[in-house]
């Protein structure tokens, strides 16, 4: 899929980007996503939920090339040439440096950076006299590209108690486009993280249109409107989807009402079916699993995006 | 005590548990608060319905530079690690939502043109929420109790929720029992949020979504050498993996919470699951005493693997 496809430009227009994206976790995008997936055909996939990523365990890639990923400096005081003149505790802001560290041939005790609380700013590398502290690249995450039975997927894993997930995401969806023009696929679709943060945000600048899955609870409500403010923030179109709408019947038609308020469209309803949970169970997204039910809801729901996104410019091949 | 609530999923029920617990623990007449430190998207308030009392704007710092002091060295980009100050020939440009305020800029600038001024970022907001009817004698006969309750609201386009996190926290001193609410995930958000409990609680639902989070969530809490345990919410849909894994791992399960149909209907209406169904409610007083009791606070020094 590499190597040999030469990089058409001029033959390939620029893959267009669909982000699933929720406000409130566990409203059903990685699921949804998958679905898309299977329904779609010919897609690239880029699962941008960095620090929970669950894609892989329903579309089962194949992995066929790992990077580390390096996403800041850490600092780190040599103990055996620490004076512990204690500038580096003084400066720190992030509380990140305590009088712990163990001792040499000429302290007892020296100074010690606790990696979890350092945010990898460098203030105290800088200004340590006795230029004992460190300040390396770390490696904070690993990303993979893969085969999948529905086409090309780049995901990552953040490492355990790792920072800067937002430059993680840029790197997947990056790639994921990237691998779209070698491969000529019009259409990369990313599985976003809940919540308005900086993996959120880094999932939503600059595609051509946000997907919002939402349940029918008060929660589900008042998240989406959160969300949307970023979405109207950052000028991305959006469009909403209510799962397990019968849930709560009264709810979604709120929902729905306060997204036409905010000029969000309606991309469809999804009902409740304990067939999703089944599927995921063994491998396999909702489509694959039935025809009717939920299924159903999905394939109206795909239909309604790939219009949206068709009418945006030209439609995913 | 600190218990923190937490998942590596998002939508298990961490806020269902965390607000249902402080109900449990105010009725059964504790000092306790209720954090919400999901400060991305805090749902607590919909379900505690607290009046709240003080609301005030945090900020964090960021560097601003008069432009006639300036020598355009260059050294406060390259200091800064965060792409948050740059210095383009004749011109410093800031992104101040880059920056860490790690203060770095400020100490470099020789001939101090650099000042760190306040920018809002979002809200704190604490009052009070009222556990069942305000009525005479209705406190001692546990039928009533206050919640203390803080929230953390970040303003839309912020893209660092930690700095906040920490103010929220710090606004929790002083109650007995501090039931801290954090946002999904295992990135800095949740490690923030988690850092100094006592006790934290990994919310998981039985399905193999909820177990690769999980996984990674008990990832997370044994670098960061925490005590925690788990709770299995809907319990009955998909699998018995989870269970299975805890067995092998060793890890506690403080409490099954079965699938039930009028939890997630209280839930949609944003209504308390222990107001709602009284089988909810004897399930978190027994969480509740499990936690305070001999298997959460006196084991909470053990590592988790010898709590069983």
């Amino acid at each position: 899929m590499n190597g040999h496809v030469t990089l058409g430009a001029d033959k390939s227009p620029r893959a267009k980007q669909i982000t699933v994206i929720s406000g409130k976790g566990g409203t059903g995008k990685t699921s949804l996503v998958a679905c898309f997936a299977a329904l779609s055909r010919h897609v690239v996939l880029a699962d941008c939920d960095v620090d929970a990523a669950d894609l892989h365990l329903v579309v089962e890639p194949r992995i066929i090339r790992r990077e580390a990923f390096t996403g800041g400096k850490r600092a780190r005081i040599k103990a055996d040439q620490c004076t512990a003149c204690g500038r580096c505790e003084e400066l720190c802001r992030f509380g990140a440096i305590s009088f712990d560290g163990p001792g040499n041939s000429f302290i007892k005790k020296t100074f010690r950076v606790d990696p979890i609380a350092c945010e990898g700013c460098g203030v105290c590398h800088w200004f340590c006299p006795a230029e004992a502290i460190e300040f390396l690249p770390a490696v904070s995450g690993e990303w993979f590209i893969s085969e999948t039975r529905f086409g090309p997927m780049v995901h990552a894993k953040l490492g355990v108690a790792a920072e800067n997930s937002g430059k993680l995401v840029s790197i997947v969806r990056s790639e994921a486009m990237r691998i779209a023009g070698e491969v000529g696929c019009g259409l990369v679709l990313v599985d976003g993280s809940p919540g308005i943060g900086c993996p959120v945000i880094a999932s939503i600048t600059g595609v051509d249109l946000v997907l919002v899955v939402t349940e029918p609870t008060l929660s589900g409500l008042h998240d989406l409107e959160r969300v949307a403010d970023l979405t109207r923030h950052f000028g991305t179109p959006a469009m909403v989807c209510i799962n397990k709408w019968d849930l709560n019947a009264e709810m979604s038609g709120n929902i729905e009402a306060m997204a036409r308020r905010r000029g969000l469209h309606l991309a469809g309803r999804v009902r409740y079916d304990r067939a999703v949970t089944e599927a995921q169970v063994q491998r396999k997204t909702t489509v694959e699993y039935k025809e009717d039910g939920s299924a159903a809801d999905i394939r109206d729901l795909w239909e309604q995006i790939k219009a949206k996104v068709g009418s945006a410019g030209t439609a995913p091949a | 005590m600190k218990i923190a609530i937490a998942s590596g999923k998002g939508g298990t029920g961490k806020t269902t548990v965390a607000t249902n617990l402080a109900w449990a623990a105010a009725r059964s007449g504790r000092r306790v608060a209720y954090v919400d430190c999901d400060v991305e998207e805090p749902n607590g308030h919909l379900f505690l319905k607290p009046r709240i009392t003080s609301a005030r704007a945090i900020g964090r710092m960021h560097p601003e530079v008069d432009d006639d002091k300036c020598t355009h060295c260059g050294l406060c980009g390259e200091i800064c690690q965060y792409s948050a100050i740059v210095c383009v020939g004749q011109k410093v440009l800031t992104y101040p939502e880059l920056c860490h305020a790690c203060g770095g800029c400020t100490l470099v600038c020789r001939p101090g043109a650099i000042t760190e001024v306040l920018r809002e970022t979002g809200k704190l907001e604490a009052g009070m929420a009222e556990a069942g009817a305000a009525k005479a004698g209705a406190a001692e006969a546990g039928e009533a109790g206050t919640i203390h309750f803080i929230q953390g609201v970040l303003n839309i386009g912020e893209a660092m929720s930690t700095p906040l996190i920490r103010q929220v926290k710090a606004e929790s001193t002083g109650d007995e029992l501090r039931i801290v609410d954090s946002p999904p995930g295992t990135s800095c958000p949740v490690i923030e949020s988690v850092r100094d409990a006592e006790m934290v609680l990994l919310v998981t639902e039985p399905t193999p979504f909820g177990l690769n989070d999980l996984t990674l969530a008990v990832e997370m809490v044994r670098a960061m050498k925490l005590p925690f345990a788990v709770v299995i919410n809907r319990a009955g849909i998909g699998d018995r993996k989870t269970q299975e894994y805890c067995r092998r791992e060793g890890i506690k399960i403080m409490a099954e919470i079965p699938d039930d149909r009028r939890v997630a209907e209280a839930y949609s209406k944003g209504l308390l699951a222990c107001e709602a169904v009284p089988e909810f409610r004897l399930r978190m007083e027994g969480l509740l005493d499990r936690l305070c009791g001999a298997d959460g606070l006196a084991s909470r020094n053990l590592p988790p693997e010898a709590a069983r």
